[in-house]
């Protein structure tokens, strides 16, 4: 067994080898399609670390996505952030001045010192940014591409903790909601985000993403999540999914677990959104938001819940079937109403979602591949 | 590796091929998702132009093929299909978008692939500056807030409130350029109140702006958003008019406002009122097509697709770098929406005109040169 | 009243008004929660049928050519004047076709998965709400769609003699809209409280075992539910199109969340605190957007949903219950 495993990945290993060097020459679209693969590969191993393995419900991958790419852009591109002079959301002294009505109320003392509070966290926070950007900048090419990314997966990283930590209290429905309203709150933010572009969105990155990097990162989250969930340590994730207040019981840290595969998948969410980034040149607060990361949760559902091989196989079909259904949209000799609903590609999903819940909720994948040990 | 043989053969199945004796353009537009209602309206214009240049007989004895795909208004779409469009299909030229973020994702595979791009009605100024194979028909930003903003000063408004959707660059651009030329001149802005597309309710920003009591108010929106803007506005007891731009044509603008759009000014494209033939002639042939009266952006559709048509009868080829010289010498073109001259920066310099309502209908007022 | 003050007194109307819509809807998503546990996601979108249902039924189609059943029912339902019968009218037809619809979804999708874990539910609700979204974006197109007027939505008349009181605005359709809700707040707790349907409603809540077993007809009480909830939504829809007379098939995602928002921040599952959250959320966000920036609108309503879940996760209203091990 573990000899063929070695062959395997020495022939994965060889072919990937060969495909890196030579894939640059083929077709663009077809190019971009395999980058997409990967990047979704990327997003939806991540998000089944969550949802599937330690059977929490995030609706909220996009926000982590969006950290990732626009602070991995930021990076490449030298953006500083400029502080925040006067506390925010407040009148300024000006404006308080030339219009004497103006004065202030106990309430908006208040409100001040809490915009003046806020104020310092946030310059506390654009701080640390702007002394980082320079240590990228002085990087060679590629190495600065990596720095970048692992920057803005680490940052992402970090609002995977700040989103994790408080979500623990909550559990099914109430932690869906909750998490679409950090990637709403996120999408909120970059777009009143000036230095960053935001409604204008922001371009300009190079295109350093190429076949080596996305797949690299893909079999590196690939091997990280595989490794961790099947190790002894990583079967704690598994125990808080099937049975929380047993795994409690049995003397398992439910809060670390829950909190380790938020941080994780939100790294590797953000390592996604940075390759996303240097590949299409051009990111936008809209790309990122509930419709987003609803693809990604087909894909981890559509692969089956906990299901590495088939998560990673609905990743790529999800990617594939758009541009399919285009193709299909295109065949004249087909009915009216058939090519119309091809062009619809939500209505497909949404069908696609609603089928699987009531025949096969396990997911399409799942079991198909591979048996595993299932806990009843 | 199981992954690419089967992305192989799909990829194999998708292979298609089409006929030489066919000129291929490509379009690129939103069709479902969130901003649909622009990007059907832009490929409404589109295939009109195109059906009708087959019509006549097509182009350099070639029969034109208009390819769409859709970008389901998502992200990250844009970039594959143009990819798609330039070396699947073979398009000789792209289309599109409306959006301008849309087009800045598409534009720099166009420029790398040296295909030419016209883009109906990308407002944002870094459209074009991507390269040189990068057009648009439509004004920029700062043309159509100065003309605005003029417009305001010579109207006599001396106090004007700001209500920007800040989900649009294009609103955030208008804003932006009118407030830079009306401040200079000594206009004042007394409120600057935002909102974001899909809101139903904007009580609370009319009812601050009120306190103002501004002598117009500049809602460069869409006209989904400004229609409920000026009713609310009118029963908030606002009289002041309201100042808008290009967004706001569209079919259900007028119904749902009413009159309290009465007395309102904005600047447009071109005019459905306009009694040239030319205009006559695109709005009953929209009409008869698809049983609704075109807006701006299935004009600016139809211009766009007319535009490449002239360059390629002026060409005699569709090679790209002779293609894309004579779509950057285009001079004077006598679209639907103005004599389009494109510029150096490949922007189009045109003429505005200025439209008032009255009575719940449009009335054109005048024109504003470059 | 200085004019500070007379501006307050109108943002706090209009934060109420906004509240009221959300009420509407907010009551449906916790009269499905409290009895069925979980959270009807395509809620919002059934709120867009009964906006849409209003526009089929009640604008006569552009085209004057057209014939059929149906053109000839929206034209002369188009010829009834604007006033309260119409809009009475509307609100039923509206209610009815959404209860429908409601009992349609629960049959085909939710109740084959009634014993299963609630997650796969949740995404069965997702789908249901992004099929309806897609769907209707694919039948009616996606430009908005002006709304037929059932009454004309102007200012009630105030006094000039009551001084500065005068500038204020108050709307036919925000009274109408606030009367609707605090009416059927009342009907529905009678329903709840003093109703055997309710009775049964109650008892499943409790233990659907137990009442399966002492011979409630579960299936039909949950239908009901499902029924009256999603007729709600439809009223909703209706009501707010009258006040912003512009549709589109994608308006039912904001406000069904903000609505759910409320409903959690009332105490899901508890009536009158989902129209106390609904009001408290409509005013917070109008405040917001008046006061501080309308840019972080609906960021706000996301935080309170997060502060209140990790501050008070039964809500204002809610009773605290420790889950049983």
């Amino acid at each position: 067994m573990i000899e063929r495993t070695k062959i395997i990945l020495i022939a994965c290993a060889a072919t990937f080898a060969v495909l890196s060097s030579s894939i640059g020459g083929i077709n663009p679209y077809y190019y971009d399609i395999l980058i997409g693969c990967g990047i979704s590969i990327i997003l939806a191993v991540g998000l089944n670390l969550v949802n599937g393995y330690t059977g929490q419900f995030s609706l909220g991958h996009a926000g982590f996505m969006a950290v990732g790419a626009y602070l991995a852009s930021a990076m490449s591109l030298g953006i500083i952030i400029p502080y925040f002079e006067a506390p925010i959301w407040m009148p300024s002294a000006e404006a308080l001045a030339s219009d004497p009505s103006a004065t202030l109320a106990w309430w908006e003392y208040i409100l001040k010192a809490t915009g003046l509070i806020c104020g310092w966290l946030i310059n506390a926070l654009f701080w640390i940014h702007n002394s980082i950007v320079p240590l990228g900048a002085a990087l060679p090419g590629w190495a600065k591409f990596l720095f970048a990314l692992l920057y803005g997966g680490g940052i992402a990283a970090l609002a995977g903790l700040t989103v994790g930590v408080p979500s623990l209290r909550l559990k099914g429905d109430y932690l869906a909601i909750v998490t679409l309203g950090f990637n709403e709150i996120i999408k909120v933010i970059i777009q009143n985000a000036e230095p960053v572009g935001a409604s204008r969105g922001l371009g300009g990155m190079d295109q350093q993403t190429n076949f080596f990097w996305a797949f690299s990162f893909a079999a590196l989250a690939v091997y990280v999540i595989w490794n961790i969930v099947h190790s002894t340590y990583g079967r704690g994730f598994l125990a808080v999914r099937d049975d929380e207040i047993a795994a409690e019981a049995m003397g398992i840290n439910t809060t670390k677990y829950k909190v380790l595969a938020f941080v994780l998948a939100a790294f590797f969410a953000g390592i996604a959104g940075g390759l996303y980034a240097h590949f299409k040149q051009f990111i936008h607060p809209e790309g990122f938001n509930f419709m987003k990361s609803v693809d990604i949760v087909v894909m981890v559902i559509l692969g089956g819940m906990g299901s590495m091989v088939g998560v990673c196989f609905a990743a790529v079909l999800l990617t594939v079937l758009p541009e399919i259904l285009r193709w299909v949209a295109k065949i004249e000799s087909l009915p009216q109403w058939a090519r119309e609903i091809a062009e619809n590609r939500m209505i497909i999903y949404s069908l696609i979602l609603i089928i699987l819940m009531l025949a096969r909720p396990q997911g399409l994948f799942a079991g198909w591949i591979k048996k595993k040990p299932r806990s009843a | 590796m199981k992954r690419s043989t089967f992305l192989a053969t799909v990829l194999a199945l998708s292979i298609s091929a089409y006929a030489q004796d066919e000129i291929i353009v490509g379009e690129f537009a939103s069709l479902t998702g969130g901003s649909a209602s622009f990007g059907q309206s832009s490929h409404k214009g589109t295939q009109l132009a195109i059906d009708e240049l087959n019509a006549a007989g097509g182009l350099l004895g070639k029969k034109l093929r208009l390819i769409t795909e859709d970008d389901q208004s998502l992200a990250g779409q844009p970039a594959t299909i143009v990819r798609k469009l330039i070396t699947q299909d073979k398009a000789i030229a792209i289309l599109g978008e409306v959006a301008s973020s849309k087009s800045l994702e598409a534009a720099p595979i166009c420029q790398q692939s040296k295909i030419p791009m016209i883009s109906p009605a990308s407002t944002n100024p870094k459209v074009t500056e991507v390269g040189d194979y990068i057009f648009r028909i439509c004004f920029i930003d700062p043309f159509q807030g100065t003309v605005m903003s003029k417009f305001a000063l010579e109207k006599g408004y001396k106090k004007i409130a700001l209500l920007t959707d800040v989900k649009q660059d294009y609103s955030v651009g208008l804003s932006e350029f009118f407030v830079k030329h009306y401040a200079a001149n000594g206009g004042s802005i007394v409120k600057d109140q935002k909102y974001s597309t899909g809101d139903k309710d904007f009580k609370a920003q009319l009812t601050s702006i009120k306190t103002t009591k501004p002598d117009a108010i500049f809602v460069p929106g869409y006209y989904g958003e400004v229609a409920l803007i000026a009713k609310q506005a009118k029963q908030l007891g606002i009289k002041a008019p309201l100042l808008g731009g290009d967004g706001w044509v569209g079919d259900s603008l007028l119904k749902v406002a009413g009159n309290s759009l009465d007395g309102s000014f904005f600047s447009s494209h071109f005019s459905s009122e306009d009694k040239t033939t030319a205009v006559q002639d695109f709005v009953a042939k929209y009409k008869a097509k698809y049983g609704q009266a075109p807006d701006d952006m299935g004009a600016l559709g139809y211009d766009s697709a007319m535009i490449l048509a002239d360059a390629i009868k002026r060409a005699g080829t569709t090679e790209s770098a002779k293609l894309r010289e004579a779509i950057a010498a285009t001079k004077d073109y006598k679209g639907i929406t103005g004599a389009i001259t494109l510029d150096e920066k490949r922007n189009a310099s045109k003429s505005a005109v200025i439209m008032t309502i009255e009575n719940a209908g449009y009335k054109f007022l005048q024109t504003v040169a470059p | 009243m200085s004019p500070q003050t007379i501006e307050f007194i109108q943002q706090l109307i209009n934060g109420l008004s906004l509240g009221a819509i959300y009420a509407l809807i907010a009551l449906g998503y916790t009269m499905v929660f409290g009895v069925l546990r979980f959270i009807n996601f395509a809620h919002g979108d059934l709120y867009m049928v009964g906006s849409f249902a209003g526009w089929m039924l009640f604008a006569a189609p552009e085209d004057e050519s057209k014939t059929g059943v149906w053109a000839s029912l929206s034209r002369s339902f188009a010829a009834i004047p604007p006033g309260m019968t119409k809009v009475l009218l509307a609100l039923m037809l509206a209610m009815m076709i959404c209860a429908a619809l409601g009992i349609l979804i629960e049959w085909l999708c939710y109740r084959p998965l009634r014993q299963r874990p609630r997650i796969t539910v949740l995404i069965t609700a997702i789908g249901v709400s992004l099929f309806l979204e897609s769907f209707g974006q694919y039948i009616w197109g996606a430009a908005p769609k002006s709304f037929p007027t059932l009454i004309e939505d102007t200012a009630i008349e105030i006094p000039e003699s009551w001084g500065s009181i005068a500038s204020l605005t108050l709307l036919k359709g925000q009274i109408i809209t606030f009367c609707t809700t605090l009416g059927l707040l009342a009907a529905l707790t009678f329903i709840v409280l003093k109703t055997k349907i309710g009775m049964a409603m109650r008892a499943l809540a409790l233990n659907q075992t137990a009442c399966s077993l002492v011979g409630v007809n579960v299936n039909f009480v949950v239908a009901f539910t499902f029924g009256l909830g999603s007729a709600l939504a439809g009223a909703a829809g209706i009501l707010t199109s009258i006040q912003q007379p512009s549709i589109d098939p994608l308006m039912g995602i904001l406000p069904g969340l903000k609505a759910f928002v409320a409903a959690v921040l009332g105490g899901i599952g508890n009536l009158a605190g989902a129209v106390l959250g609904a009001f408290l959320l409509g005013i917070v966000e109008t405040m917001v957007v008046g006061y501080i920036s309308p840019t972080y609108r609906d960021a706000v309503a996301f935080a309170v949903l997060i502060f209140i879940l990790l501050l008070r996760p039964s809500g204002l209203l809610g009773k605290n219950i420790r889950e049983k091990v």
